[in-house]
């Protein structure tokens, strides 16, 4: 695979290097493994990977701080191994088992962890953009410091909700983040079929949010872009923009037949733009690591996502009584924020 | 190593497909990302891609070959130099994991039919005989509510159009900026999905909201986050994130406002696991419910009614009065017909009664309080009492809560029945303005009159 070179210079230290490379490479192989079990059938219903994007949550998490809030879309294997959630409870949730996040009841697209900040995981588009508002309102009302990063795509980007928080978390300057993960397709629809401009990052503007595009294919250009969003949240100033220009390498879910775009586009992003292969050449090219560090790191990964798999497969099935529970809480699950404040 | 490589299920409904063409042949070597194959599922051609490096060995199916079932060995990649004898003998994968499924899916169908059992309604009085009353109109109860919650509840807050500095569309929230402030009593724009999702939002991140709509008609624009994100995700979460909000506003007709300001939603979230719904009728049970729904660790619609508002009953004054979800309230006791409604039907309940006592039936009226969870057992054994039941609300006929309130009685106090429940409801129509077609559109005392009459026979 030719091999993306980099001009910029790392303004990060080289263990921050190797721990971008490594927790892409994790989604990267998480997700490979992923689709495998999908093809297996074990893996069911809707699928969608996060192959080709993983700059973008690794880049933004690296500008996190603890107790920082995040929430996406159906997309969200790589949010969630990105914020430290286990890849055995991930993977288990995707094959519907027992030990996954949700016990087997959310699947690939509703998974949560509270211990990780980590909200969801939603199947509507465009419902997680007013939620992590609401997340974020919530601190704000708490009177701490923490910001959220709602996620979303291109193509949510077009949902009336949208602005309709953008204008209420700018009239209230609710600390949250608004990441437009824009793979320039949503489903089989190119951006310039679904969108009248080609700026999403401007839309803010109206409201008086500040915006910015940002080079997801570079995960120090995605950290510099959210150290600035990050730091212009907690300083009070309210919500920020970064439209994050990243590309799916696979369909939109496992049954996309790919026909909305060509073979040669997909392969000119991975050979020329690729994420993970733009940090390999700075560790390399700059000596911070050398081949053999690399390959401890690959061999790593694949120890984790093959042990994710296997307990994936070896977790049960929820028991039957399953079904009826979890519907109704009969105590107050999150304790209360006041308390977790104190 | 040598491995098999399947027939993938590239749909969530693919079970078989054809091979329709493969683009590499023995002894090429693919790596991850290359195109395979083409293949067919029930939806569409898709191109199928190799996930491992390696060498193609031997291919087991041709082209062309139509249904060809996931997981069958389509091809056999080897590493190079590797011989593809060693796979052969090799066992293929089998999904265990889903075989095991199969086996076990004949005893997950949860056994519903049961014998009805006894019901065991719980008759307590709400408050202790003695307790001092005091006369309030519902608009009060309310607002007394939500700020005794306010007071216990730092993380208390509410939020909507015009209940801060307007004081309310219809006046519930009168006083509460006074006294909590703009942090804690928030006018909101005009934008009933957005807000709804921030209150949302605002539960799983440890606060209380409480969203008032101006009118639940308006909550339509909100119904995807009430539902899709307020209800379900405790249950997506297996347990882990829980929504306590409440949704309240006045709901149904409320007079001479047309179609599209004039709808009863009581059906609507009550069909929804996760959500509960109250639907109170007088100012006690307004006041006690709406403090129970705000300390509900759950999503709570509270249907109020514009008319009742300004309806003054008593209320018992004591220092945290509430009334628990699930428990039905008898308004009156009868012997000779069960009449059941709720929320604003009450009126036409009690009214019927009145009358119908006159005429020497007795009637028992049953306030059912909330919808989600309904108290079945006070219904059902005030059934078996009287032998026969008339639901009235004003909603919509069909789908209606009378309809699940009918078909519960008949499975579980058939035999009690000596006539057919009738529904009484609004009628099925969209709300006419005209003075005269309204009040013909709405359920009246006079139908439930007539339905009593019709199942005792008289
Ligand atoms: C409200 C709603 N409409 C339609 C869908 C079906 N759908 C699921 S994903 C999707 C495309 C979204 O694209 P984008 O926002 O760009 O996100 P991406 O999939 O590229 O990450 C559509 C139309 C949905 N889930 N929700
Ligand atoms: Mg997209």
């Amino acid at each position: 695979m030719a091999t993306r070179k980099s001009t910029a210079k790392p303004n990060v230290s080289a263990d921050d290097l190797k721990a971008y490379y490594r927790d892409m490479l994790l989604i990267r192989r998480f997700e490979e493994k992923a689709g495998q079990l999908y093809g297996m059938g074990l893996i069911g219903g809707f699928c969608h990977l996060y192959i080709g994007q993983e700059a973008v949550v690794v880049g933004l998490e690296a500008a996190a701080s603890e107790g920082d809030k995040r929430i996406t879309s159906y997309r969200d294997h790589g949010h969630m191994l990105a914020c430290g959630m286990d890849p055995n409870g991930v993977m288990a949730e995707l094959t519907g088992r027992e030990g996954g996040y949700s016990k087997g009841k959310g699947g690939s697209m509703h998974m949560f962890s509270r211990e990780k900040h980590f909200y969801g995981g939603h199947g509507i588009v465009g419902a997680q953009v007013p939620l992590g508002a609401g997340l974020a309102f919530a601190d704000k009302y708490l009177e701490n410091d923490r910001v959220t990063f709602a996620y979303f795509g291109d193509g949510a980007a077009n949902q009336g909700q949208v602005y309709e928080t953008f204008n209420m978390a700018a009239l209230w300057k609710i600390p949250v983040i608004f990441v437009i993960e824009n793979n320039q397709y949503a489903m089989g629809t190119a951006q310039k079929r679904s969108t009248s401009t080609e700026d999403i990052h401007t839309r803010g503007a109206p409201f008086g949010i500040p915006g910015e595009i940002v080079d997801g294919m570079d995960v120090l250009a995605v950290k510099d872009a959210g150290d600035k969003a990050v730091a212009h949240c907690r300083a009070g100033k309210g919500p920020y923009i970064l439209e994050v220009k990243t590309y799916r390498y696979r369909g939109h879910s496992m049954s996309d037949p790919a026909k909305y775009r060509t073979r040669e586009e997909v392969q000119k992003m991975r050979e020329e733009k690729d994420a993970i292969e733009h940090v390999r050449d700075l560790l390399i090219s700059g000596k911070h690591a050398t081949e053999d560090d690399l390959k401890a790191i690959d061999k790593e990964i694949k120890d984790i996502v093959n042990a994710s798999a296997d307990f994936a497969k070896d977790s049960p099935e929820p028991d039957v009584s399953e079904l009826y529970t979890d519907i109704y809480a009969t105590d107050i699950p999150q304790g209360a924020a006041v308390e977790e404040d104190a | 190593m040598a491995t098999k490589i399947l027939m993938p299920a590239l749909s969530p409904t693919m079970e078989e497909g054809t091979l329709a063409k493969w683009l590499v042949k023995e002894g090429d070597t693919v790596s991850s990302g290359d195109i395979m194959a083409e293949i067919e599922t029930d939806k569409a051609t898709m191109e199928f891609e190799a996930v491992d490096e390696g060498v193609i060995g031997k291919i087991l199916i041709a082209e062309g070959t139509e249904g060809v079932k996931v997981n069958t060995p389509i091809a056999v990649l080897v590493e190079e130099g590797e011989d593809v004898g060693d796979v052969e003998a090799e066992a293929a994968p089998a999904p265990k994991a889903e075989a095991e499924a199969e086996a076990k899916s004949d005893d997950k169908a949860p056994a519903k039919a049961k014998a009805p059992e006894a019901p065991k309604p719980d008759q307590t009085p709400d408050w202790p005989e003695g307790t001092e009353m005091k006369s309030q109109t519902v608009r009060e109860a309310l607002r007394d509510a939500m700020a005794e919650e306010m007071r216990g509840n730092a993380n208390v807050f509410v939020m909507g159009e015009e209940v801060a500095e307007y004081q309310g569309a219809y006046k519930v929230t009168q006083g509460l900026l006074d006294e909590f402030g703009g942090k804690r009593v928030i006018d909101t724009p005009i934008t009933e999905h957005g807000f709804a999702g921030i209150g949302v939002g605002a539960a799983f991140g440890g606060l209380r909201p409480i969203v008032e709509f101006m009118t639940f008609n308006f909550a339509m624009q909100a119904i995807d986050q009430i539902i899709n994100s307020a209800a379900k995700t405790l249950y997506m979460s297996g347990g882990q994130m829980g929504c306590p909000i409440v949704f309240r506003g006045p709901n149904g007709a409320a007079a001479r406002v047309g179609a599209q300001h004039s709808q009863d939603y009581a059906a609507w979230y009550s069909m929804i696991p996760g959500l509960k719904v109250a639907m109170p009728y007088s100012a006690a049970d307004a006041k006690g419910l709406l403090k129970s729904a705000i300390r509900d660790p759950n999503p709570v619609i509270f249907l109020e009614n514009e008319i009742l508002y300004g309806r003054s009953f008593e209320v018992p004054v004591m220092d945290d009065f509430t009334v628990p979800f699930g428990k039905a309230k008898i308004w009156r006791e009868g012997t000779d017909v069960t009449i059941v409604s709720f929320g604003i039907g009450m009126q036409y309940a009690l009214e019927a009664a009145d009358k119908l006592a006159e005429d020497g039936i007795d009637a028992e009226v049953i306030d059912l309080r909330t919808l989600r969870p309904i108290d079945y057992d006070t219904l059902i054994a005030s059934v078996q009492k009287t032998n026969r039941c008339v639901t009235v609300e004003e909603g919509f006929p069909v789908g209606s809560i009378g309809n699940h309130l009918s078909a519960y009685i008949m499975q579980n106090a058939f035999d009690y029945l000596d006539a057919p429940v009738i529904n009484c409801t609004g009628k099925d129509v969209p709300m006419p303005y005209a003075a005269n077609l309204e009040k013909l559109a709405l359920v009246t005392t006079a139908e439930v009159i007539e339905a009593v009459k019709q199942v005792t026979y008289r």
